[in-house]
């Protein structure tokens, strides 16, 4: 709002590979849920050049955003954004009906995905007749519908306990382990140890870019619940 | 584009529809009120209008009568303030002088409104109205001949004594029951043979009773009967169709003027009705009424359609979050607007329709109960509108919801997917 703009980015300059999963990690006002909106296509960078599976993301005019949004992007949120007079079935099949698949191929679709999630026998349940866990598995179902290049998730474990954060996070490697490449924003350490790349930001520059070595989610969680 | 008639379209409009049943429910009524009251106000228009047109019925509207008054100027060395009679030669010569004439009937009157006993049958006495007139002149004035003929050129040209008489007429000097055709009745001391008997469609006003207390004779048989000789006590005139008698009458008037030596000026020597103006009035009455009743619907209709964007507004208010999340999941503009554009139009038009469905209703519940009364002397039959009045409010209808539609679509589309996202 206003005149005065903020430079929120500073000059980042990094590359995801295909199959990667990399956690973006942060304070709050570091700049990590501006540079998802932005790999998201949900808003543009002023400055500087974008390039996703080989295509310059620049001056989309809505209606390819939408398309580029709907073909190569699954997001994947902190409170799950699902639509909530809709069954966990349709949720997962919004991002079809906007490619213009027909109903049967959708509901076939969207079935194999829940059923992935583990929410199959879930199919015909409201959003608000689901756990929180449950709503993050028909949201993550939901991104893989229309088969993305990439899933961006912003902070996918933030509304969840450590429990379910685990298991989300096992279903995320999972999906990795199947070639797709990710983006998580997080904040939480251990969430980024899941992840096989930390990017650290602060105040809008990469502080430290760095593999790491994987932490598989079902190993933590098995170890977490030995605790109690 | 092909979007817009898919199932998957409607299942999303009602289910976004019916997740708010009442509101949704109470922002229908606003326009199904709104289109009532259009259809009612059209059709009571039209109701009156039948009403009144009734007293027109059948009467040749395209007509004027025409009187001889005294001359109001000096001319020709003739003084003003004379007077002067219609002549019957006068009535061949508007004939041929003026185009496009269809009837030109001189009439004779004898009585009048309480004028003195003329007719005698007998024992019994009455006072009537005794014309004197040519066969045309049914078609001028419509009446019913329920017994008997009208008059026709044979007892013209042969200036028969025969008379058709009026229903009231029959009843006032006949006993039940008896024959009347071929009988004699006394007019003014002169025997008159009945051949008919009429009766006068109504006028719906005060004079019906009075229309049916007349008698009609041959013209030619009342002037000599009556010692007029060729005068023509006034004349009823009627002009072809396509063409208005109030455009032809100062043609008349200038005939009858030149032949009896009045001034060409002066204005006040023949007086004359003219039906066709006064039918005119009438329509102008309602065509205007027809516009009241559209502005005041419309207007009406308005307020509802005014709630239904509004409501439109507060429910992409509501649903900012929701549309954020379909525009990430790759909703383009143009389908988020076709949505919010069907979601008002589907609900103008299905309370659009309950509202016409309930005015028919209770149209048709007014006709059935004026059905079972004597409309004849009512100012109001036959409430209705036409198919096509039904067409224009649904067009209305789909046109305004469209309208109702458009700034909160543009609302949802001005929603940023990131802003919306945001707000939690």
């Amino acid at each position: 709002m206003g005149n005065n703009s903020l430079h929120v980015l500073k000059g980042i300059n990094f590359n995801v590979a295909e199959g990667e999963l990399v956690s973006i990690m942060g304070s709050s006002g570091s700049g990590k849920s501006t540079l998802l909106n932005i790999l998201g296509m949900l808003d543009e960078a002023d400055e500087g050049s974008y390039t996703l599976d080989g295509k310059v993301i620049k001056n989309l005019n809505e209606r390819i955003a939408a398309k580029y949004r709907n073909q190569f992007l699954g997001f994947i949120f902190q409170s799950f954004n699902l639509i909530n007079y809709k069954s966990a079935l349709d949720n997962v099949a919004m991002p079809l009906y906007y490619q213009g698949v027909n109903r049967n191929l959708r509901t076939e679709k969207a079935m194999h995905y829940l059923d992935k999630v583990g929410l199959a026998k879930w199919a015909d349940h409201l959003p608000n007749e689901l756990s929180g866990g449950q709503k993050q598995r028909v949201a993550i179902a939901r991104a893989l519908a229309s088969d993305p290049k990439v899933l961006l998730a912003d902070e996918p474990t933030g509304a969840l306990d450590t429990r379910t954060s685990y298991e989300v996070m096992e279903l995320i490697q999972g999906i990795n382990d199947e070639g797709k490449t990710i983006l998580v924003v997080t904040h939480e350490e251990d969430i980024a140890h899941m992840t096989k790349r930390i990017v650290n930001l602060k105040d809008g520059i990469i502080l430290d870019d760095s593999k790491v070595t994987q932490v598989r989610a079902k190993e933590a969680k098995e170890k977490a619940l030995s605790h109690v | 584009m092909s979007k817009i008639f898919s199932r998957d379209s409607w299942s999303e409009i009602l289910e976004a529809l019916s997740s708010n049943w009442f509101r949704t429910l109470l922002t229908a009524f606003g326009v199904l009120w709104g289109i009532f009251i259009l259809v009612i106000l059209l059709a009571a228009g039209n109701g009156l209008e039948n009403g009144v047109k009734q007293g027109f019925d059948g009467m040749a509207t395209n007509s004027m009568f025409m009187w001889t008054q005294t001359a109001s100027k000096p001319y020709k060395g003739l003084p003003k303030g004379r007077r002067y009679n219609f002549k019957i030669q006068d009535v061949e010569a508007i004939k041929q002088q003026v185009p496009n004439l269809r009837f030109v009937s001189p009439r004779n009157q004898l009585g009048g409104f309480r004028g003195s006993n003329n007719v005698v049958r007998g024992l019994k006495t009455g006072a009537y109205n005794v014309y004197g007139d040519y066969p045309e002149i049914i078609q001028q004035e419509p009446m019913d001949i329920i017994e008997g003929r009208f008059l026709n050129y044979s007892d013209i040209n042969d200036k028969r004594k025969v008379a058709v008489i009026g229903q009231a007429v029959k009843t006032g000097l006949y006993d039940p029951g008896e024959e009347v055709i071929g009988t004699y009745i006394k007019i003014n001391g002169v025997n008159f043979m009945v051949v008919g008997i009429y009766k006068k469609k109504s006028n719906g006003g005060g004079d019906a009773e009075e229309a049916q207390k007349e008698i009609y004779v041959p013209f030619t048989a009342f002037s000599q009967a009556f010692n007029m000789g060729d005068i023509v006590g006034w004349m009823a005139i009627t002009a072809q169709d396509g063409s208005s008698i109030t455009n032809l009458k100062e043609q008349v008037f200038d005939v009858v003027k030149a032949r009896h030596s009045i001034h060409p000026e002066d204005d006040r020597a023949v007086g004359n009705f003219d039906l066709y103006q006064e039918y005119s009035k009438i329509n102008g009455l309602f065509t205007a009424l027809n516009f009241v009743a559209y502005f005041v619907g419309v207007l009406v209709l308005l307020s509802g359609i005014i709630g239904i964007s509004n409501i439109m507004l507060i429910v992409v208010k509501e649903r900012t979050k929701e549309i954020g999340i379909r525009r990430a999941l790759g909703a383009t503009p143009w389908s988020i607007r076709a949505q919010v554009l069907l979601e008002s139009i589907f609900l103008t038009i299905i309370s659009g329709m309950a509202g016409i469905a309930l005015a028919s209703g209770v149209l048709v519940l007014v006709n059935s109960i004026l059905d079972g009364m004597d409309t004849s002397e009512m100012m109001f039959i036959n409430p209705s509108v036409n198919i096509g009045v039904v067409v224009i409010a649904l067009v209305i209808l789909i046109v305004s919801g469209l309208l109702a539609g458009l700034i909160p679509a543009q609302t949802a589309i001005k929603v940023k997917p990131v802003d919306a996202l945001r707000a939690e």
